[in-house]
């Protein structure tokens, strides 16, 4: 029940420097045009600006100091990632970072490392959860067999143009292992690019089948299983951030319109009709940041516990409602410019659409919650 | 003055203790949920009695001075007291406009007589409070009060009409907001503050029927009545200023306030605990994909308003709109109350249907009253709709 668990919410002088440097960095690096320039490249982001994330060191940031990070965990990302949002920064950084974590919680020794010093040095990464459309299912159906050679097709696999690491949950014998599958061994006809709502992601659909692995590539332990469960949610939690940076910027953008364009000799912000609809983007962009920033509060380099269960969730739950919300209102109120390509709010209605889905919508989320709170 | 953490949680376990022996039973009809909804004689008495016990064992007023009825000792045993209180959930302290308002005004800037006749009678809830501040025609603009106040010799005249008199009906005495001055330049000048009797002739106080069907507060008539021309408080012209500094002694002991309940806060939990039995469909309710949704929104809204209030003090997570969290929070707060009372009557199926005084309705009807009930607070002190009007115009700056 919701009344045991945590209401802790505290920032860091780390976060704290985190979140004014990446704000500085992003709006420097990441204007609406900068944004515009990536929407029809291969990649979906301009590699100088990622060459300078991993100059700074952002690729670290979560990766603990024995690792050779700077140990300040998925709290630190948080700050990061918000402005990314907010600046609509197309990077792999979320599924690098995500794929970093999970080679941290399953801890396969000498390997892992290796990978992490990768990382660390700007070598994208990514994780292929799904097999599937839908976000609930967690059951692995690709294989891999007694000779090692992969067996199956994987979906929706974030910047897998880019990522030059890739993680794959299987299934050997029975068991879930996680393959570590350089981009050298995939043959370019093998990755089958989406077309996607919001144009400044990637992912595509990757056929894995016949590939051979050695066996140092594999991880097999009995940490897979927890680790790739809470990956998901850490997942959930950083596009969670992020949706509360774009909703961010959807709403400047909003204000600036209301108390610039006149109708009827008004300024449209002052009809109550517009004014309140945008108190309730503010409201919920408000309850988005509380979250996230509660869920950053208390995640830790430890397996996910409950609370921390409870926290993503509804970070996620809010956010996605209050993109969508608010992306949609942004649309309408820009009017017939609104319903144009070159007018800004069709960057972000198309961000909510993709993030929705990212790590389960709000209803998923909503559910998972009620399995903690009523089934007991 | 420095508590040791030990005396602290002596004290702590000292009030616990003494809470949980003296916690009353429940009395056999609906008690309060706030200082707002005292309707009944009924209600008043065990209020009375039950303010007077935790005064008389050392739980209210900890922080006022001794020579007053106080307890004379650090606030921070008053906020301790204040939190057993709520967490083991017994009972308001009714007289809130004597407690959190008039007394620790008078206390603050009274003269010696003020203390020594007022004080004390608010801690025990021998003397009943009230507020006499709006007005028919003047409730969100404050500043136009219109109420009269002339001098006439060693008394002023009033003349005027109060409404949403809190236990206007039971007070003795009221703080009263009056215009003495007609002709101020500013109108916030011509106003005055007075603490007045209310057992004088030309007072009628009639009580208001509400939604609930409950009485509660008063429309309160002023015709020629005559008070006392020392029950002014400081000066003529002050007024405005007097009654600003009653508002920020609600922030709690430190603040002034004497202490004890204001309201019982009701939570998601209370709800889901009271929804365990109920079915919907022939099965139990909480398996109800939709119903389930429905309460984890809830939770949410509620957390999501602890976590503001936390987040509030946190400089670089606010620099976006500083204010926003601070003045949407009686909007957010409310609405969500409002939304969650209205969602437990419609869980209830049929007994959703049934209203205080049906035996059979869910905990003698607490929901369904509560639902009408939250109404007072989505209006009261600015409307929803004109408190979205203010976040919309101060926090994001959209044109008025």
């Amino acid at each position: 029940m919701n009344k045991t668990s945590s209401n802790s919410l505290s920032f860091t002088e780390e976060q704290a420097m985190l979140l004014e440097a990446s704000r500085e960095f992003c709006r420097k690096k990441s204007t609406i045009e900068d944004v515009r320039k990536q929407l029809d490249t291969v990649l979906g982001y301009d590699i100088n600006v990622w060459n300078e994330m991993v100059d700074l060191g952002w690729l670290s940031i979560a990766i603990p100091e024995h690792l050779s990070g700077s140990g300040l965990g998925v709290n630190g990302l948080v700050p990061l990632i918000e402005n990314m949002g907010r600046a609509m920064l197309g990077t792999p950084l979320v599924s690098t970072v995500l794929a970093a974590q999970l080679l941290i919680r399953a801890d396969a020794g000498e390997c892992s490392e290796r990978l992490l010093q990768k990382i660390i040095e700007g070598t994208p990464a990514t994780i292929a959860f799904l097999e599937n459309s839908d976000w609930g299912d967690t059951k692995i159906r690709c294989k891999i067999g007694s000779d090692l050679t992969i067996q199956g097709t994987k979906d929706f696999v974030d910047d897998a143009m880019a990522a030059q690491i890739f993680i794959l949950p299987l299934i050997k014998n029975g068991e879930l292992v996680l393959a570590l599958v350089d981009r050298q061994q995939l043959s370019d006809n093998a990755i089958f690019p989406h077309v996607l709502i919001d144009q400044t992601k990637r992912s595509a659909r990757i056929d894995f089948s016949g590939i051979k692995i050695e066996s140092s590539q594999i991880i097999e332990n009995d940490r897979v299983e927890k680790s790739l469960c809470d990956v998901r949610i850490i997942g959930a939690l950083l596009v969670a951030a992020e949706q509360a940076g774009s909703s961010a910027a959807c709403l400047d953008l909003v204000v600036d319109y209301l108390n610039t364009r006149k109708q009827f000799g008004n300024l449209i912000g002052s009809y109550q009709a517009l004014k309140h609809p945008t108190v309730d983007m503010l409201t919920m962009l408000d309850a988005s940041r509380s979250f996230i920033y509660h869920a950053a509060t208390i995640i830790s380099d430890a397996p996910i516990q409950k609370d921390v269960r409870v926290a993503c969730h509804m970070a996620k739950a809010q956010s996605t409602n209050t993109l969508t919300f608010t992306a949609d209102r942004a649309v309408q109120f820009h009017g017939g410019m609104g319903f144009t390509y070159a007018c800004d709010t069709q960057l972000y209605i198309r961000r909510a659409q993709w993030s929705q889905q990212q790590y389960g919508d709000a209803e998923y989320h909503r559910s998972a919650l009620a399995g903690i709170f009523f089934d007991k | 003055m420095t508590n040791s953490k030990k005396e602290l949680e002596e004290f702590r376990a000292e009030v616990s203790a003494w809470l949980g022996d003296n916690k009353p039973k429940e009395p056999g009809f609906l008690l309060p949920q706030s200082f707002m909804e005292v309707g009944t004689d009924q209600q008043l008495d065990f209020l009375r009695e039950w303010q007077y016990k935790i005064w008389s064992a050392g739980y209210l007023g900890l922080a006022w001075p001794k020579e007053y009825g106080g307890g004379g000792v650090d606030p921070v045993f008053q906020t301790i007291a204040d939190k057993e209180m709520r967490r083991l959930g017994v009972p308001i302290c009714f007289n809130i406009i004597g407690l959190g308002w008039a007394g620790p005004l008078i206390k603050d800037i009274g003269t010696e007589a003020e203390k020594k006749k007022y004080l004390k009678g608010i801690l025990t809830a021998e003397d009943i409070w009230c507020q006499g501040f709006s007005e028919p025609d003047n409730g969100s603009d404050l500043g136009n009060v219109q109420m009269r106040a002339v001098r006439d010799g060693d008394e002023y005249v009033i003349n005027g009409t109060k409404i949403w008199t809190t236990m206007g009906n039971y007070a003795k005495y009221m703080i009263l907001l009056a215009r003495t001055n007609q002709t101020a330049e500013r109108k916030y000048d011509g106003l005055s503050f007075f603490l007045a009797p209310m057992n004088v002739s030309g007072v009628e106080a009639k009580p208001i029927r509400k939604i609930t069907g409950e009485y509660g507060f008063t429309e309160t008539f002023f015709t020629d009545a005559r008070i006392p021309a020392d029950s002014i408080m400081g000066q003529e012209g002050q007024g405005w200023k007097i009654a600003m500094q009653t508002l920020q002694y609600e922030r709690g002991a430190e603040a002034g306030h004497a202490g004890g309940l204001a309201f019982v806060r009701v939570q998601m939990d209370d709800l889901i605990g009271q929804l365990k039995s109920a079915y919907r469909n022939g099965k139990p309710l909480l398996d109800d994909p939709i119903v389930r949704d429905q309460l984890v929104s809830l939770i949410m809204e509620e957390k999501a308003i602890s976590l503001g209030d936390k987040r509030t003090h946190i400089g670089p997570l606010t620099s976006d709109y500083p204010l926003s969290l601070p003045l949407s929070h009686k909007l957010r707060y409310t609405e969500y109350a409002r939304r969650m009372r209205k969602l437990a009557v419609n869980l209830q199926g049929a007994a959703g249907a049934l209203y205080v005084g049906d035996d059979s309705a869910l905990e003698g009807g607490f929901w369904q009253k509560a639902y009408f009930q939250s109404f007072s607070a989505t209006i009261g002190g600015g409307t929803s709709q004109v408190q979205a009007n203010i976040v919309a115009e101060h926090v994001l700056g959209l044109p008025k």
